[in-house]
């Protein structure tokens, strides 16, 4: 089974994604933001990070160029956002997140992006 | 819904668009043409049953089977199709049709222009080889909604998402507010046109390349049969034919064969036992 790392300060919003995970026969992990993140990809060595932009302590701009400086497997990162404009996603991509997913989650999104990213 | 109603609305469908709904597609009904009834100022379902039935409005018809064939379609629907015409057909049209320089390709239930577009897109990022190649794309449906919204090259956020790559919605649409509209370059290659697979009376012109997926589904197996030999008339002999993955020609025609180990593609009988070799040798 697939693993799952849902980065974002958002209580609700991770547990919305842990469901829908859930659905997709993801296992999930979460953290509440880019430190704890680190931590946890040492740990659990997600295949996926779902990552949140804005949070306190290492936002997720930070979180992602601390990991792809890092030795270890690299994750497949989706950046998560409210902000669609095409420069801000672009930014994204340029930071290292090789896609990207507008909130509020969408099932179909979520497995269509998954599907792309030979998840499952 | 009354039972009177179901068999005057599957009737009109299957005559009208050769669409086949069975007992267990009532809800399907019901679901669909209720917002029409009530965008048309009916009381509801029973209502709008009994104007076709009566009265037989043209315009309503149309309506009608419009909701009942519109079917949802997004960018790289299902990637294999995608991977097969990327590194198995298109490398041999290259080398097959090198000469005339020209490819034909007609994507048969375009519905929004995803589908064609795709091809357009897959092909717009190797424009190395393609150079000085004159590639015609035709999109057809029968809904005019759809193909209207396929010519506009308008999609909203869901839609961009759904299976494109970040890189080429960044790549080949703009954005406008909360709209993405594909580029002009990407538009141009795809020409628009309403077309029932079932009008026989049409000339539509011969292709290489045929994508006709998710619509058979719909219809009985004498319509699929006839679709069938329709596209086959249409279609070079060495002509590749992709069908969806729910979809195949066994036990219904005897027109096209399947090609061993690529999904979804389909050639003319008389020329797949030697595609099948070539493609096996090239694989």
């Amino acid at each position: 089974m697939p693993t799952c790392l849902v980065v974002d300060d958002s209580k609700i919003i991770r547990k919305v994604a842990k469901r829908i995970l859930a659905e997709l026969d993801f296992e999930a992990q979460e953290a509440g933001d880019g430190s704890q993140a680190l931590a946890s990809v040492e740990q659990h060595k997600p295949d996926v990070v779902l990552l949140d932009w804005n949070m306190p302590v290492m936002d997720g701009l930070e979180f992602l160029e601390a990991l792809r400086r890092h030795d270890g497997g690299q994750p497949t990162v989706i950046f998560c956002t409210c902000n669609n404009k095409a420069e801000h996603i672009r930014k994204a991509l340029e930071a290292g997140a090789d896609d990207y997913i507008m909130k509020p989650f969408d099932r179909e999104i979520l497995l269509s992006k998954f599907e792309q990213a030979g998840l499952c | 819904m009354r039972d009177q109603d179901f068999d005057l609305l599957t009737q009109l469908l299957k005559s009208t668009s050769g669409l086949s709904l069975g007992p267990d597609k009532r809800y399907l009904l019901e679901t669909r043409l209720t917002p029409l009834a009530l965008k048309n100022g009916f009381d509801g379902f029973d209502a709008l049953a009994d104007e076709i039935r009566f009265k037989r409005p043209q315009a309503l018809i149309d309506d009608v089977v419009e909701a009942m064939t519109t079917n949802e379609s997004f960018f790289f629907r299902d990637s294999t199709p995608f991977d097969i015409l990327k590194n198995q057909v298109l490398p041999k049209m290259l080398a097959s049709r090198g000469g005339k320089k020209k490819l034909k390709i007609w994507c048969g239930a375009a519905s929004t222009g995803q589908e064609p577009y795709s091809i357009a897109m897959m092909m717009a990022e190797d424009p190395a080889r393609w150079a000085g190649w004159d590639v015609q794309i035709l999109a057809t449906d029968i809904s005019k909604d759809a193909l209207k919204k396929g010519e506009e090259g308008s999609y909203s956020q869901f839609e961009v998402q759904r299976g494109l790559p970040v890189e080429l919605m960044l790549k080949y649409f703009r954005q406008e507010g909360e709209r993405w509209i594909i580029s002009d370059d990407i538009k141009r290659r795809v020409t628009f046109k309403p077309y029932n697979l079932l009008d026989t009376s049409v000339a539509i012109g011969k292709f290489d390349i045929v994508f006709l997926r998710n619509v058979l589904i719909y219809f009985d197996t004498p319509t699929k049969s006839a679709v069938f030999e329709k596209v086959r008339n249409v279609m070079e002999k060495d002509g590749a034919l992709f069908l969806g993955a729910a979809e195949t020609v066994l036990g219904v025609t005897e027109e096209f064969r399947s090609i061993k180990g690529l999904r979804g593609l389909y050639m003319p009988t008389e020329y797949a036992q030697e595609a099948s070799l070539s493609f096996a040798a090239a694989g």
